[in-house]
């Protein structure tokens, strides 16, 4: 009897049995995982440089498991938002990086926390990898005083140390970028700003001032365009004369990088930063790359695309499944293990998304605050004379 | 060709005017000479005669004549120079009102914020090695160096973008459009990347930052070069906008704006830079600043009140001399900050005087005089006026080149003297 109730509850636990056969289950010890793997990655076509990033990339699982949980992490972020948005919980503009993970992570790997980055408008994920939560991302997302901008920003405006945002007009946030890389070089702290722009900005006349000035001053700035093929809904044929963006900066050296490998980004980020350090001025990189949504969430991302175009990214080159895929054929994590991540992410998120609708609205008293820095306190017009509302900084 | 002024050399090297500094010379010898005994043979020649017949035509003039009008200037008399040390310093001519221009100011304002923050630099067109387009930044790339002075190329929209930048990562640019025309080029770093920043992100990123160059009309320029951006700029939340007039305004409110945390747009005026003003010995220290949002009464008065900024607050000075001759008191006031407008310092004008006449170089319509009407109107001293706002503005159209037409597009001394005589119902 006890050894059939000890079977029973044997099997129900999963096959697990105390004879020493064969464990199922996430306790596989760390002795079966290999500790790291050195992976062959694309060689990158380059512009004016002789030589360009290491064409193979080391891996450790240590890191492997980082960067998965990050790209999961900001996946799972935007496809809540996805669903927020529409439940019109979220409004407005919200611009998804789905697709593009292996950008943002593959970047964040290859500079220090101490460098700068800039980017435009679909900037969640970046928000994620300079350091702000996902709950305060979500809640500036739905406007509550518990977003990283105490709801005063929206989707395109969060910012965090050395994340400079979130920057809503196509192109602007590139001469920010140019100027923060000069205070880098005024400062003589051997740091680097990460300037990204997309393909749709690429032709910004502001983009070629910045070009210009970065090369004569020799600013450590690294220009990254992110071309997911589409500037909202025109794709690079219709838009651009010449589509090679990485050669686009003319005097400038560029590198054209597979944006859906995390670990070439991570190299060819690693080589850009280290030519930058060593004064040799700004440098930029082409990161092909895809987003599975539309350009913003009222776009719904098929009248320029087919699904099946979609659909073939996704089941071939997701840089989720890429990085899961190496990862597990090469011993360096079980399914279990992932499987275990996705479902802690997962309630990671509820547990943000619940916080988002929760957290009330920032108060009324608190509209024109901010509005200066470092100001004494001073009074605001209201929508008609007799209303005068006060401002703090 | 480059026009340096007496009046600036003398500034800098704090000199008097050579002639000052002889008659004081020469009274001093008188002075030496009277206090000598009877019979120092200097006391006879004072009063000595050459003999023989005099020449025809005039008379020499003899040191005595001189002499006698040099104390007349100076107002002292033949008896006070026994006691020394009170005909020393009533015959000493100093130097304590200083003659300084706008453009001198400017420069030593930026000079000295320079050197007290290592972080503050100007960028800018020809602002380093041609010593700036207009000469006001003169001298200080030859003292700071390539580093701290920095020529862009002409890219106004990527040069405003990079000093935003470099303002958001912690230093403290100035950056200088040539003229406020070209701004238009890279208005929206000012606005949407500058002056709206510290609000999106509620507080953690500040943009501690200068835009400054010459604003409005200039001479002979033409439409493209002569726009007055006062409304404009003034119109936007984030911003501070400034409009210094004299030498004392430019150097306090451009130190204000460059220690501000905030961005800061300071309108000059080409015109002005090379009218000389003289600025106390206050307005000269190291730490002399001016608040912003505070306007200055130039000149009080009790019948009408003139508001203006920048160059016409000199017009209307000059209407309101001319005004006093027949009896008509104006109270001129030196707005000095166009955003945020010092409302109250106009009502308590226009609640003594009763009668309110605003006037700007800029456009009509939602200018400058048009809001400061709206405001008068909401507030309090709206009980207080007898007569409506009047607004003396430049002429509702582009800006010509020919001279007569030019001259008349603008607010002249004339135009304001007939609006106060309009609005008293003279």
């Amino acid at each position: 009897m006890q050894n059939m109730l000890t079977f029973i509850s044997n099997v129900l636990r999963g096959g697990a049995s105390k004879n020493g056969a064969r464990l199922v289950g996430s306790t596989r010890s760390f002795a079966d995982f290999s500790p790291q793997a050195s992976f062959d990655i694309k060689k990158c076509e380059l512009h004016r440089l002789d030589q360009g990033p290491p064409t193979q990339a080391l891996l450790t699982r240590e890191q492997g498991l980082k960067y998965y949980r990050t790209m999961q992490t900001m996946r799972r972020m935007e496809l809540k938002a996805d669903q927020l948005y529409k439940q019109k919980i979220i409004r407005g503009f919200c611009h998804l990086y789905d697709g593009q993970e292996a950008c943002a992570v593959g970047i964040e790997a290859g500079i220090n926390p101490s460098d700068h980055l800039i980017t435009a408008y679909r900037a969640h994920g970046y928000t994620y990898t300079r350091g702000v939560s996902v709950k305060e991302i979500l809640a500036e997302l739905t406007g509550r005083r518990g977003g990283v901008a105490k709801g005063k920003g929206g989707s395109m405006h969060m910012y965090a140390k050395h994340f400079y945002g979130g920057n809503g007009i196509v192109g602007a946030q590139v001469p920010l970028g140019a100027g923060l890389a000069l205070a880098c070089q005024y400062k003589g702290n051997n740091e680097v700003c990460v300037t990204l722009y997309g393909d749709g900005a690429a032709n910004q006349g502001q983009i070629f001032e910045s070009f210009n000035m970065a090369a004569l001053w020799k600013l450590p700035c690294i220009f990254i365009c992110e071309n997911n093929k589409y500037g909202m809904g025109t794709s690079v044929e219709r838009a651009s004369a010449s589509t090679d963006y990485f050669k686009r900066g003319d005097f400038i050296p560029g590198l054209k990088v597979d944006g859906m490998d995390v670990l070439t980004v991570r190299e060819a980020t690693k080589f850009a930063a280290d030519y930058c350090r060593s004064g040799k001025g700004p440098i930029l990189m082409e990161l092909e790359t895809y987003r599975y949504h539309g350009h913003s969430m009222s776009d719904p991302g098929v009248s320029y695309r087919t699904r099946e175009e979609i659909q073939e990214v996704r089941s071939k080159s997701d840089p989720i499944s890429m990085l899961k895929d190496r990862m597990i054929s090469n011993n360096m994590a079980s399914l279990e293990e992932i499987k275990e991540i996705d479902v802690e992410i997962r309630k990671e998120i509820e547990e943000a998304a619940q916080f988002a609708t929760s957290d009330p609205e920032p108060p009324l008293e608190e509209l024109c605050n901010h509005i200066f820095y470092n100001e004494p306190p001073m009074e605001v017009r209201g929508t008609n004379p007799w209303s005068k509302l006060k401002s703090i900084s | 060709m480059d026009k340096i002024r007496n009046e600036q050399i003398r500034g800098t090297v704090k000199v008097e005017q050579f002639g000052d500094k002889a008659r004081e010379a020469r009274l001093r010898w008188f002075g030496r000479v009277l206090r000598r005994n009877r019979g120092y043979i200097g006391q006879r020649m004072l009063e000595m005669e050459l003999p023989g017949r005099r020449r025809r035509g005039r008379p020499q003039r003899r040191f005595m004549d001189v002499v006698k009008v040099d104390m007349e200037m100076v107002g002292v008399k033949v008896e006070e120079a026994v006691d020394r040390a009170r005909w020393r310093q009533m015959i000493h001519c100093d130097f304590q009102l200083l003659q300084v221009t706008v453009r001198d100011a400017l420069n030593q304002a930026m000079d000295e914020e320079l050197e007290r923050d290592e972080r503050v630099f100007l960028l800018g067109e020809e602002v380093a090695q041609y010593d700036g387009a207009y000469k006001v930044s003169r001298g200080l790339w030859k003292k700071y160096g390539d580093k701290r002075i920095i020529d862009t190329p002409i890219s106004e929209m990527g040069f405003a973008g990079i000093a935003v930048g470099a303002a958001m990562a912690g230093l403290r640019p100035i950056c200088e459009f040539m003229t406020f025309n070209f701004s238009m080029q890279a208005i929206d770093q000012v606005i949407n990347s500058a002056a709206k920043t510290c609000y999106m992100s509620a507080g953690l990123q500040a943009v501690p930052i200068v835009f400054r160059g010459p604003n409005g009309a200039s001479a002979g320029v033409a439409a493209q070069h002569s726009q007055c951006f006062a409304a404009w700029y003034g119109h936007c939340p984030g911003l501070k906008v400034v409009s210094p007039w004299n030498s004392e305004d430019a150097r306090g409110l451009l130190k204000s704006a460059i220690r501000d945390d905030n961005p800061v747009v300071v309108l000059e005026n080409e015109l002005m830079y090379g009218v000389a003003f003289e600025v106390s010995e206050q307005g000269l220290s190291k730490d002399f600043t001016i608040p912003i949002g505070k306007a200055k009464v130039e000149r009080p008065g009790n019948h009408v009140t003139l508001v203006s900024h920048s160059r016409m607050v000199g017009h209307c000075l000059d209407a309101a001399a001319v005004l006093a001759k027949e009896g008509i008191e104006c109270e001129v006031i030196n707005l000095r900050t166009i955003r945020p407008l010092d409302v109250e310092t106009i009502e308590a004008s226009v609640v003594k005087t009763n009668h309110l006449i605003t006037v700007e170089g800029g456009w009509p319509q939602f200018g400058v005089g048009a809001e400061i009407c709206a405001r008068i109107m909401e507030g309090p001293a709206f009980n207080y006026l007898d007569a409506p706002v009047i607004r003396v503005t430049g002429v509702d159209i582009p800006m010509p080149y020919a001279k007569i037409l030019e001259d008349n597009s603008t607010p002249q001394i004339k135009d304001i003297i007939f609006s106060v005589k309009k609005t008293l119902n003279m």
